[in-house]
Order: C-alpha cells, then sequence, then structure tokens
C-alpha cells in the first residue's frame, strides 16, 4: 500500500513504539533541548561524557514517529563512541537526509541509521529526523540554548 | 442548498491527483482554493487594465482606478459598512490587527489599561496586543473557556471594567471551530466605554458578516481565505473611530500636500495606504466576493452546517480508540473545523499518511500555540471544510484516520 514503507520502516515504527534510552541521567555532563515550533516537537538529551567518549545518553520528551525513532536510533548509535565520531555521523546524517535524489552518502559511517535514509524524501519531515541530531551537536559543543529546528 | 458538484467545476485544482489520489482538500482553515472566476479577473487586470491607480490622467490608470474601487465598494457591501471610505486595504488579517495596535492602540491604551481577549485568538491577535501591552503597561486579560471550547461568558461582566480599553476577540476559532457569540459582547463592551474587535479571518468566508449587526468597531478579514488571492486582507474601522486615527504607514499616496518640512494628510481611506497598494489582488477579491455572493453567504454556512453535523456524526459512530475531538458538539455554534487527537499516533505522521491518500490536513498547532497547549497536546491534526468539500470527502477522511490508527498499531498489511 503506497510507499510510506519507505518512510515507517519496521524498524522505525519499533523504535517509535519501544524507545531505547528513553529517560534521563542522574549526573549528565552535557545536556540541550531541541525544539521544532511547527509541530511542537520537544526533546531534552542528556549525556555522559568520559575522556571524550560518549559513555552513557539519554533522551526524553514527545514526538513523532520520524523524530522519536531518530532519536533512539542515535542513542544506541552514540553509546561507547568518541566525540569526534559523534559529530562525523551526525554530519554524515545531515548530508544523507537532506541530499537530493541519487546524490550518495557515507552508508559505512551511518550503518543502522541508513534505515531514515527515505526520509530524504518527505521534505515536510526532514527537521523530525534531524532535530535530534541538531540537539546532539548543541549538547557536545555544550551550548545550553534550546536549538530550534527553526 | 448549494450545488456542490457544480460548483467543484469551477476550481481547477480540485481536479488534481495527490500520489495517484484525487484530491481532498481539506486545509482551508490555512487558505482557500480559487475558482476560475478570480483566476480570470487577475488575468483580465494584467491583460488589459494594468496601470497605476489614483493619480493618471490616462485612460488605462482611470480604468484600473475605477475597477480597484469598485472592488471596495464590494467588500464593504459584503460586510454591510454604511460606506466604503471604512475599509482599508491591507495584505491580510495580521497586517490589519498590526495597523489597529498602532494606528489606535499606541494613542487609546495607555498604563494600566486593559485588553480583553479570548484564549482561542490566533497569534496574529495576541502578539500585537503583548507588544502593544509592554510598551504601554497595559495589561492583557482573558475570558476563561468553558470544557467544550466556548467562552465562559458568565465571567465577562466581571472582566470587562472601567479600565478596559479594548475587548478583540476571534469570531470563528481557527482551531476548534467555535463561533464566539461577538455581537454580546460587543454590547458588554460599549456599555462600559470599550472598543470592540472582531478577528473574522475565519467568519467572514463562511457566513453572512454585518458589521452594522454585530455593532463592533473593528474587523480584520484576509481575502485568501474567502477564495481570493493571497496577499489582500481588509480591515472595517466605525467611521469616526478611523477620523481619529494616525497614520500606520507614511510616504506616497496617503497625502495631501508635502513641503519639505511636512506633509498633510489624504481624506479616508488612503490616508491608511501608503504606497501602490496591491491592485491586482483587491480586483481579484472583488471577484470572490461576487462569486460567493451569487452563491448567498446564508447558503454557505448551511452547506458547512451541514457537513459538520455530519462529520460530528461519523466520527462519533467510527469510535477512534482514543480519538479526541476537540472544539463543542453544536453545529450552531461551530463552523467547520475539526482538530483531534489520536494519543497513538502523532499529528505530523497521520498528516504524511494522509497526504499519501490524497487528503491535505493541517498538522501542529494552527498558529494558536497557548490554546493547543491548554488542550494537553503539543498538536493536533487539523480538517477544515469550505463550501466545494462533500459528505463523501468526510467519509474518505474518516475511514483514513480509521485506516491510518490500524496501520500505526499493527504495521503494513
Amino acid at each position: 500500500m503506497y510507499d510510506l514503507e519507505d518512510l515507517y520502516q519496521e524498524i522505525v515504527m519499533d523504535h517509535n513504539r519501544r524507545p531505547r534510552n528513553f529517560g534521563e541521567l542522574s549526573d549528565p555532563t552535557n545536556s540541550a533541548d531541541g525544539f521544532n515550533p511547527i509541530c511542537g516537537d520537544q526533546i531534552a538529551l542528556q549525556l555522559f561524557i568520559e575522556d571524550g567518549i560518549v559513555s552513557d545518553v539519554a533522551f526524553n520528551g514527545v514526538g513523532c514517529a520520524i523524530s522519536k525513532s531518530s532519536a533512539s536510533m542515535m542513542t544506541e548509535e552514540l553509546k561507547g563512541k568518541t566525540l569526534e565520531h559523534a559529530e562525523q555521523l551526525f554530519e554524515a546524517f545531515r548530508k544523507m537526509i537532506t541530499r537530493t535524489p541519487g546524490e550518495p552518502y557515507d552508508s559505512n559511517l551511518l550503518g543502522d541509521l541508513e534505515i531514515l535514509q527515505g526520509v530524504s524524501q518527505y521534505p515536510a519531515r526532514i527537521k523530525c529526523a534531524t532535530l535530534a541530531w541538531h540537539t546532539l551537536h548543541s549538547a557536545i559543543q555544550d551550548g545550553n540554548e534550546v536549538v530550534s529546528t527553526e | 442548498m448549494l450545488d456542490v458538484e457544480k460548483i467543484r467545476l469551477d476550481f481547477p485544482i480540485l481536479t488534481k491527483e495527490i500520489f495517484g489520489n484525487p484530491l481532498v482538500y481539506l486545509d482551508n482553515a490555512a487558505t482557500s482554493q480559487k475558482p476560475r472566476q478570480v483566476i480570470d479577473a487577475l488575468i483580465d487586470y494584467y491583460e488589459n487594465f494594468n496601470a497605476n491607480v489614483h493619480r493618471g490622467v490616462h485612460t488605462l490608470s482611470v480604468e484600473a482606478t475605477d475597477r480597484f474601487e469598485d472592488a471596495r465598494e464590494k467588500v464593504s457591501s459584503f460586510i454591510n459598512c454604511e460606506s466604503s471610505d471604512s475599509v482599508i486595504w491591507t495584505r491580510n488579517a495580521s497586517e490589519s490587527l498590526n495597523l489597529v495596535a498602532y494606528s489606535w492602540g499606541e494613542h487609546n491604551i495607555g498604563e494600566g489599561d486593559e485588553i480583553l481577549l479570548t484564549p482561542m485568538e490566533h497569534h496574529s491577535n495576541l502578539v500585537p496586543w503583548q507588544e502593544l501591552a509592554r510598551r504601554k503597561n497595559a495589561v492583557i486579560k482573558f475570558i476563561p473557556m468553558l470544557e467544550n471550547g466556548t467562552l465562559d461568558m458568565d465571567q465577562v461582566d466581571d472582566l470587562i471594567t472601567e479600565k478596559t480599553a479594548l475587548v478583540s476577540a476571534v469570531h470563528m476559532s481557527n482551531a476548534l471551530g467555535t463561533i464566539n457569540p461577538v455581537r454580546e459582547l460587543a454590547e458588554k463592551a460599549h456599555r462600559s466605554g470599550a472598543k470592540i474587535l472582531v478577528d473574522g479571518a475565519q467568519s467572514v468566508p463562511h457566513m453572512p458578516t454585518n458589521v452594522q449587526e454585530l455593532n463592533c468597531d473593528f474587523l480584520v478579514f484576509s481575502g485568501h481565505k474567502m477564495l481570493g488571492p493571497t496577499g489582500i486582507g481588509a480591515l472595517y474601522v466605525e467611521k469616526e473611530i478611523l477620523e481619529s486615527m494616525e497614520p500606520f504607514l507614511t510616504g506616497g499616496e496617503m497625502v495631501l500636500e508635502v513641503s519639505y518640512q511636512k506633509a498633510s494628510w489624504a481624506d479616508l481611506p488612503m490616508r491608511f495606504e501608503a504606497g501602490t497598494p496591491n491592485i491586482a489582488d483587491s480586483i481579484g477579491l472583488g471577484s470572490a466576493v461576487d462569486y460567493l455572493n451569487g452563491l448567498g453567504m446564508e447558503n454557505v454556512r448551511e452547506h458547512e452546517k451541514d457537513l459538520t453535523a455530519y462529520a460530528l456524526y461519523r466520527f462519533r459512530k467510527a469510535d477512534l480508540e482514543g480519538l479526541d475531538l476537540f472544539g463543542p458538539d453544536d453545529p450552531n455554534i461551530r463552523g467547520g473545523v475539526f482538530s483531534f487527537n489520536t494519543p497513538d499516533v502523532h499529528p505530523h505522521d497521520l498528516g504524511t499518511f494522509l497526504d499519501r491518500m490524497g487528503i491535505a490536513v493541517r498538522t501542529g498547532h494552527h498558529c494558536a500555540m497557548p490554546l493547543v497547549r491548554s488542550l494537553g497536546v503539543a498538536a493536533t491534526t487539523r480538517a477544515s471544510f469550505y463550501l466545494y468539500n462533500t459528505e463523501k470527502e468526510v467519509d474518505i477522511l474518516v475511514d483514513a484516520v480509521t485506516e491510518a490508527l490500524r496501520y500505526f498499531r499493527d504495521g503494513p498489511n
């Protein structure tokens, strides 16, 4: 039925129903809030960074299936990664989501996050997928300002 | 009764397909579609009458001026103004509201004065007053809202005091569909010496409007929600008040005499229309008014009331798990606006799903963030009807929402 499955793959739906690392850390070293004023989606992201490595991460908030699953998959991917690697993922993910059809992206680096590549065909939903990542970028930069997609 | 099938033939866009499905356009509270007649009026103007208005002695300029002023007359009669001098062209309802806030509010609202609003205002009838209140140290108050999405009118008498300078209320809520008793509000405001502004952005396109009967001091509305082009709106101001108001923007067109040192102002309504106006779109709006008059606004309202009643019935009958439908249950006090929340499916996901079926709805806070938050949700899905929508389209919507809830619960198959 339709081509909605490009967007709502089974893994996406699973992360939406059972988001991973959903909640709060007791003692985060870095945190940031993200907000999409268009749809009201909100995310609070917390990181525990030790020696330049993301040793723990959690997120909280309200959002659509795309923003929630994107955040959930991001947190799974981040654990144990260096900050440098996290920033590389951010760049690669952003490039994949905002690419024009046919443009290549770094699928080796992105791994499971590639599941969300279909979002690039839905311009109205790009910000849903990138909200968590922009918030991550801000948390790493230690900006405690609220990140807005607008 | 409207002959909707015949009406639909006037709207070229309604034959469009979206992802292979016929377009079901249910985003009318955001903007309406345009009939061939309005599109033709714009083409006719640019092909046959394009010239700047008011100052030219050449034939084209005179013809353009006639058509431009004729459009003002049409809009003026449409809302039953005593004189078309009371109708100011603006870009949209937002500009109309800003004009009132600056040209009237700035000089008539002072420290400690009160502005009374409703909790269901569009940001356009909220932010200009917040800014004015900030500049003037004035106070904004709100009429409380009841559970069913109507105003608690019992509290209005206590809220309007001698401190109240302005009551500004939306006639039909763009988020809930609630039709507010603005005539009663006008009576109460006037009794204590306050002015009343009516935001007609959603009501003027959908029901008969009579400024004399409403007894409002200001009425604002937008052309693009009533079959007209974007970029053109109007402001009605009661004549005596308008005469006392200072200009909003200054420059060309709005002056009588200018020296290197100072200027004097033109007569109404041009005093409030600095610069070359939006001639083409004013004429387009005039044509939209002709079209609506041809159908009869009573008939438009009746049709939408029937559709509203039918949609309420279909949503209730579908009995969708957890679906929260906001706004009043009584179609007599509700326009064709359906905002709802589905706890298990986010409005954005639902909107994308419906789009794939050709159904255009709006998802989000509908420029009424505080209201939508007060409903306890971050966003809603909103379907809004107009004169070309049918019961069959309501069926398509309700069936698609039912299918979407299943899809996001059980997955595709």
